[in-house]
């Protein structure tokens, strides 16, 4: 099951993207999805009390699942203003 | 009037976006960027906005309506940079059109606080000696 991942300002940074598809299993959660992404890069990992996600655009939860060719955001602390 | 994009804010056009034969009020307000951020005495030499457009823009258009909703009828424009911006100039305007003052006043500060609350937008300052970093706003 293919996402199309996108990361934003530190976590773009940090984790080497701004924007990537995932393969992951089907049903995965959003917080599984953080921990693959994040399992390699302990400083982006300590990010995740502060990250929002967005599915297709919209504000969800970690516990979300997640579908065939899903649009994933990570949105660390906004600075905007 | 939503924009977001690496233009220059025109105010004059932001603020008379919202103008209106009915209204007796207009109330801007600019944001610009800061050679100092706060509680960081590093002079800044360069700013950069990153914007997650698609819901930016969703979230300006909720922030007129959440506006309108509570202090209105009024009109309301929002205009916010993305990438370079220099020292000095707007990064963000808000203008709010209304029947009296007050209406545009609580629904213009209403609007700036819930924008830089929420929106998916994040600055990156450059110091002087290179260093860079992502500048979080305060929490509300």
């Amino acid at each position: 099951m293919a996402l199309r991942v996108l990361a934003f300002a530190r976590l773009r940074e940090l984790l080497g993207f701004g924007e990537r598809e995932l393969d992951v299993a089907s049903g995965a959660s959003l917080d599984e999805v953080w921990q693959t992404l994040t399992a390699a890069v302990p400083d982006a990992a300590r990010m995740r009390a502060s990250t929002r996600f967005a599915r297709n655009g919209v504000l969800v939860d970690g516990a979300a699942r997640v579908a065939d060719g899903d649009e994933i955001a990570l949105l660390p602390p906004v600075g905007g203003g | 009037m939503i924009v977001l994009g690496p233009d220059p804010i025109d105010i004059a056009a932001v603020a008379a976006a919202v103008g209106d034969p009915a209204h007796g009020a207009i109330c801007t307000f600019v944001g610009t960027t800061r050679e100092t951020s706060n509680g960081d005495e590093r002079a800044v030499s360069a700013l950069d906005y990153e914007a997650y457009t698609e819901l930016a823009l969703a979230d300006f258009a909720a922030i007129a309506a959440e506006a309108n909703a509570r202090f209105g009828p009024l009109k309301i424009a929002i205009a916010h940079r993305t990438g370079h911006v220099a020292l000095g100039e707007a990064s963000v305007a808000v203008a709010v059109g209304a029947p009296h003052r007050g209406a545009a006043f609580d629904a213009c500060e209403y609007a700036i606080d819930a924008l830089k609350a929420r929106a998916p937008i994040w600055k990156r300052e450059t110091y002087r000696d290179g260093a860079t970093a992502w500048i979080a706003n305060a929490a509300p």
